[in-house]
């Protein structure tokens, strides 16, 4: 190689565009960063070698070619994983390598190369269709490599889609989520306080029976303690009769024995009606008091006769014009029942206080020769306990029964009835008590509430 | 002699008027009769009528209210001498002393009931 010889700039040359070409192929900039900056300027040692040629003989092609060689082999080394890589250096390797070894003998042994001359071209020409199949293989194999290549990244790119999408909706999801929780929790809010809003309702509800039984249970405690009060005054009297006839010379013993009946009478009397009153303390204290839910034994009779009077005078304590009778018709044999008395008790305020305000209703319409009656009745049928409370009032319309057992419905004014009355019985009998409560009503003649509890 | 009529639904009250009234009744001043509702007190007076001087009403009692009683006695047995009429009541209302007064009651008086002053009444009207 040296500055004079054409065919050192044409070597050079070449190994520029092969170097080029390989790097283009390989795309070395991108696969071998810092390996590209040296493969690119390569050729320069070409211009080394023409200067040392200048000096020293030949071969310095050979070296040049070898160097080029090794650099083509050292890239591919490096891109081994690379098909097509490997389909190149297979390519340029026989013609390289036949190249290589026409010029060392062509400088060793100048005659044996000429004699030898014609295989070598022979040989060349066909490393030289050998090097234009392989590239053209190795161009197939890269397309093929970048189509594969292309179709994976268009699958990663569809996967990437995919895994947006799923993101998104994963999002969504967590964002109906947490919506669906909020909700969840603000129901359970509302739910929390329609729970304290019916409690307060119920012991609304509770009150103002109170408040109408107040009136009926003053009076009747004043009653027996009206009794108490005036049978001690008269017990007083007759101790001071008895005493004064004891001072007496001719003493009426037959007097004294009959004042001394009198005197047991009336304690026994005094006795009664401090009962009567302390039990009637006991019931209201009981129907005020938040519900124990206790089931005890009950006189189902006695607890009917004591709301069935409350009731009426309830009502009487309001309107002082009113007047009704009340009859009972008690099942003696029923003994005691197990139930809750205060909640059976609240049950049978309401239905006679009910059957009242119908009578009352019905006087005031003012038709002559109406008697205002109310009755209850109690019966064992099938180890049943029935109670009935029938009226005689104004009767319920066929549009209205179908709605007295729902919650707030009144047909009472504004602020009289609370619409609670009927559907907490209704609710005590039948999920309280396991029991029914049916009603028979026709309207100007009357209604009937049969309430059903087994025994 | 005074013959008084009570009427009251409560059966007590026969015992606590003859034990109040005792000496009176020992001495015959008083006699007293008894009657558990309007309907009886009205079927008494039918065989006693002219008998009784004084009733002694209450007013609220199940069945034939005093005031029912009251217009019956005015209506039924209005023949002189007519009764002395007292609406006794445990809702001492100036609503119902009216109405009494207004169906013909010659008095009204609220319980619990003062029996010393009741007595006196009596013994004036006797």
């Amino acid at each position: 190689m040296n500055w004079s010889d054409g065919s050192s700039y044409i070597a050079i040359g070449i190994a520029i565009a092969v170097i080029n070409y390989i790097r283009k192929f390989l795309d070395t900039p991108k696969q071998l960063p810092a390996w590209d900056v040296y493969l690119s300027k390569v050729w320069v040692l070409g211009l080394v070698l023409m200067t040392i040629g200048e000096v020293l003989p030949k071969p310095w092609l050979t070296w040049f070619w070898l160097i080029i060689f090794g650099a083509v082999a050292y890239t591919v080394r490096q891109l081994y994983h690379i098909r097509p890589a490997r389909t190149l250096l297979l390519a340029i390797a026989p013609y390289t390598i036949l190249v290589v070894i026409r010029d060392v003998l062509r400088f060793i042994s100048p005659d044996f190369y000429k004699s030898t001359k014609v295989y070598f071209e022979a040989g060349s020409t066909f490393s030289f269709f050998w090097l234009i199949t392989f590239m053209l293989i190795a161009n197939n194999q890269k397309k093929a490599f970048a189509k594969v290549q292309q179709e994976r990244e268009e699958e990663a790119e569809q996967r990437r889609i995919i895994e947006g999408k799923k993101n998104e909706l994963e999002y969504l999801v967590a964002e109906r989520t947490a919506e669906i929780t909020r909700q969840k929790e603000e129901l359970e809010q509302t739910l929390t306080e329609l729970k304290a809003t019916q409690n307060q309702l119920i012991h609304s509800e509770k009150m103002a029976s109170l408040g109408e039984l107040t009136a009926g249970i003053a009076h009747e405690i004043q009653n027996p303690l009206n009794f108490v009060n005036n049978f001690s005054e008269v017990s007083i009297e007759l101790i001071d009769e008895l005493s004064e006839e004891q001072t007496k010379a001719d003493r009426d013993t037959e007097l004294e024995a009959e004042l001394l009946t009198d005197l047991k009478q009336n304690l026994q009397k005094i006795s009664h009606h401090g009962g009567r009153a302390a039990s009637i303390v006991k019931g209201m204290l009981q129907h005020s008091r938040s519900n124990t839910g206790q089931r005890e034994p009950t006189d189902i009779n006695a607890l009917c006769d004591e709301y069935l009077r409350l009731a009426y005078h309830g009502l009487r304590a309001k309107d002082k014009t009113f007047n009704a009778t009340f009859q009972t018709d008690f099942d003696t044999s029923l003994g005691k029942i197990s139930v809750v008395p205060q909640e059976l008790g609240r049950v049978l305020l309401n239905l006679f206080t009910n059957a009242f305000y119908a009578v009352q209703q019905r006087q005031k319409q003012g038709v002559s020769g109406y008697q205002p009656t109310v009755s209850a009745s109690t019966r064992c049928i099938d180890s049943q306990v029935v109670i009935t409370v029938a009226d005689n009032g104004t009767g319920i319309p066929e549009a209205v029964k179908q709605k007295i057992f729902q919650p707030f419905f009144t047909t009472k004014p504004t602020g009289e009835g609370t619409g609670l009355g009927l559907s907490m019985a209704y609710d005590i009998v039948t999920k309280g008590h396991n029991g029914t409560l049916a009603v028979e009503s026709k309207e100007g003649e009357g209604t009937k509430f049969i309430l059903t509890i087994p025994a | 002699m005074l013959k008084i009529l009570v009427v009251d639904d409560e059966p007590d009250v026969k015992d606590l008027f003859l034990q109040r009234f005792r000496r009176e009744i020992r001495n015959a001043e008083f006699l007293l009769d008894f009657a558990k509702s309007g309907e009886e007190a009205l079927s008494y007076l039918s065989d006693h009528s002219s008998e009784v001087v004084l009733i002694l009403s209450d007013i609220n009692m199940p069945g034939m209210s005093g005031f029912e009683l009251l217009r019956h006695i005015r209506e039924d047995f209005n023949i002189p001498p007519s009764p002395v009429v007292m609406m006794i009541t445990a809702y001492g209302d100036p609503g119902s002393q009216e109405q009494a007064l207004q169906l013909g009651a010659n008095d009204f008086l609220t319980k619990p009931l003062d029996f010393a002053f009741l007595k006196q009444k009596l013994h004036d009207l006797a």
